[in-house]
């Protein structure tokens, strides 16, 4: 049936689908109707987990980390100020090698209070070892979130994945979704180190110098190692749900002069822009990042002249995207900061930037300077 | 693309009838979105919210500039906002009033859509409901076909007076 759904319900929706046994969330500004959606799928029964109210987002992970522990299927969602929260414990999901997958409604963080679309949020959680997704559609949302179930829970991976949406953009916008009997696309989980009562064994002891290491190295060969996982789980999802994903999004690059790099609603508002450029003659593609972590191949940037929007900033260094960006190709590009806390950011105001272009500069918009 | 404006105060239902004027449309066999306006809503408040209709997927999410339709819900809100703000030549305007209102430039039409609703005794807290209603009077206007509003309200509301409603706009209104 046709059903049109805000992105936070469409992520609710695939969790319906996916049925983690334990969901656990803090409902309080700034988190959004993801889990407020779940509780009442809970409420109904149509969905048959065990949901707990906990007391913060520290709590909420911590839950989750408890629960994952036993070898079960978890799910949290949060947004800002509460993914910053967690931090402590989202260093521990990953670290503890649990597939917990988490929903974070991209928002900014104070202050000012302002809960408007921004990446940093999840950007300041890009060195814990999570594999991060970022999408653009309600229906991407629903899609990407069932995926990351089978992502998380792959014997080659068993690390945590963040869903990200753009905060009300994507969380309160309506588009049309189709939702899916994913039947057994997501298998059973199984996590060959889950608490067993006939085995005890201690977790989170003493790790000397002589092992510390170890432990992290395998965290890298695992992220590594998820870049198969990914692509084989969107393939197989194409083949049998129609819809294909990529590490990114490519939009007329392949003949393109000029490449537009953006992550989440603007990589699609770019599109757009790309369209009104190719018009006034100007060879401009797209190219929206979906996978941050672990970081795509972009060699397809190489020769090209690159605009980056960066919807996130590191203080005293630059576009976060932009950054990454330049560390792999080894090649200046135009850093665009745009969209912070929600600033409007139009197609034409994108066609604008590749229009005055400096290569090797850092534009704020709305700053209008170069610095 | 077919860009709508949809003015009303906050509590009187224009985010959700921006919701079932794009879940009508892509039961046409269109694509939509539909959008409040992202920040914080107080009842009372005059609010806008967003509907965009295209036959390809809509990949904007800017806010709507330049809309080819607006809809005021509250007659009132005119007095306070500038509902014509950025709307094409030519476009259409679609007032909640028992009178025509004339707008130079664009195409107006009027609907009682409160009346209507009193009328169904469709009122919560106080309130008419206009959501519905309205849908019935986009309908006769042609932004969506009369099945597919019926099909929307239906899926989105058990209630059979909001599809009472929106046929009795539909009948009422006047070009």
């Amino acid at each position: 049936m046709k059903k049109i759904a805000t992105g936070n319900k469409a992520v609710a929706e695939a969790v319906k689908q996916v049925v983690p046994t334990v969901v656990a969330a803090y409902p309080i500004t700034p988190q959004t109707e993801v889990v407020e959606q779940v509780a009442e799928f809970v409420t109904s029964g149509e969905l048959k987990s065990r949901y707990i109210a906990v007391e913060s987002e520290h709590s909420a992970m911590a839950a989750c980390i408890g629960a994952a522990i036993t070898g079960v299927r978890t799910f949290t969602a949060t947004s800002s100020h509460g993914l910053l929260y967690m931090h402590e414990m989202t260093n521990w999901a990953a670290g503890a090698r649990l597939p917990i997958v988490m929903a974070n409604i991209n928002r900014s963080l104070g202050p000012g209070w302002n809960i408007w679309a921004e990446h940093t949020d999840a950007l300041q959680e890009r060195d814990t070892g999570w594999l991060q997704v970022y999408v653009s559609t309600v229906q991407e949302a629903y899609d990407a979130t069932i995926m990351a179930f089978r992502i998380a829970e792959h014997q080659d991976v068993l690390l945590p994945v963040m869903v990200n949406l753009d905060g009300f953009l994507l969380s309160h916008i309506m588009q049309p979704l189709d939702t899916l009997e994913t039947g057994d696309f997501i298998p059973p989980i199984h996590l060959p180190h889950a608490i067993d009562v006939e085995n005890p064994a201690a977790y989170g002891g003493l790790t000397g110098p002589d092992q510390h290491f170890l432990m992290r190295w395998d965290i890298e060969r695992s992220i590594r190692d998820s870049a198969k996982v990914i692509a084989e789980t969107e393939k197989e999802f194409a083949k049998r749900f129609g819809r294909k994903y990529g590490f990114c999004e490519n939009y007329h690059c392949d003949d393109a002069d000029v490449i537009i790099v953006a992550m989440g609603t603007l990589g699609k508002e770019a599109e757009v822009a790309v369209d009104l450029l190719r018009k006034e003659g100007v060879k401009a593609g797209s190219l929206r990042i979906r996978w941050l972590r672990p970081f795509p191949d972009l060699s397809l940037l190489k020769g090209k002249q690159v605009v980056v929007i960066d919807r996130d900033y590191s203080f005293g260094r630059g576009g976060i995207l932009a950054t990454e960006i330049v560390a792999q190709t080894k090649e200046d590009v135009y850093s665009v900061i745009a969209g912070l806390g929600g600033q409007e950011v139009t197609y034409e105001d994108i066609a604008g930037f590749v229009r005055n272009r400096a290569i090797g500069n850092e534009l704020w918009f709305g700053v209008n300077a170069h610095v | 693309m077919f860009e709508i404006r949809i003015h009303s105060r906050g509590g009187q239902g224009g985010v959700t009838a921006a919701r079932l004027l794009a879940l009508a449309a892509i039961h046409d066999g269109k694509y939509a979105t539909a959008a409040p306006f992202y920040g914080a809503e107080r009842r009372g408040a005059p609010i806008v919210s967003f509907v965009r209709i295209d036959d390809k997927p809509i990949r904007v999410y800017s806010q709507i500039k330049k809309p080819d339709m607006v809809v005021v819900l509250d007659a009132s809100v005119m007095d306070v906002v500038d509902v014509l703000q950025g709307l094409k030549a030519g476009g259409k305007v679609l007032v909640n009033s028992q009178q025509k209102k004339e707008f130079s430039g664009f195409s107006s039409s009027h609907v009682d859509l409160t009346g209507i609703a009193l009328k169904q005794n469709l009122v919560v807290s106080g309130s008419p409901i206009l959501n519905t209603p309205v849908i019935g009077a986009l309908a006769k206007m042609g932004i969506v076909s009369a099945g597919s509003a019926k099909t929307a309200i239906q899926e989105m509301f058990s209630d059979e007076r909001n599809v009472r409603a929106a046929e009795a706009a539909y009948q009422e209104m006047s070009a």
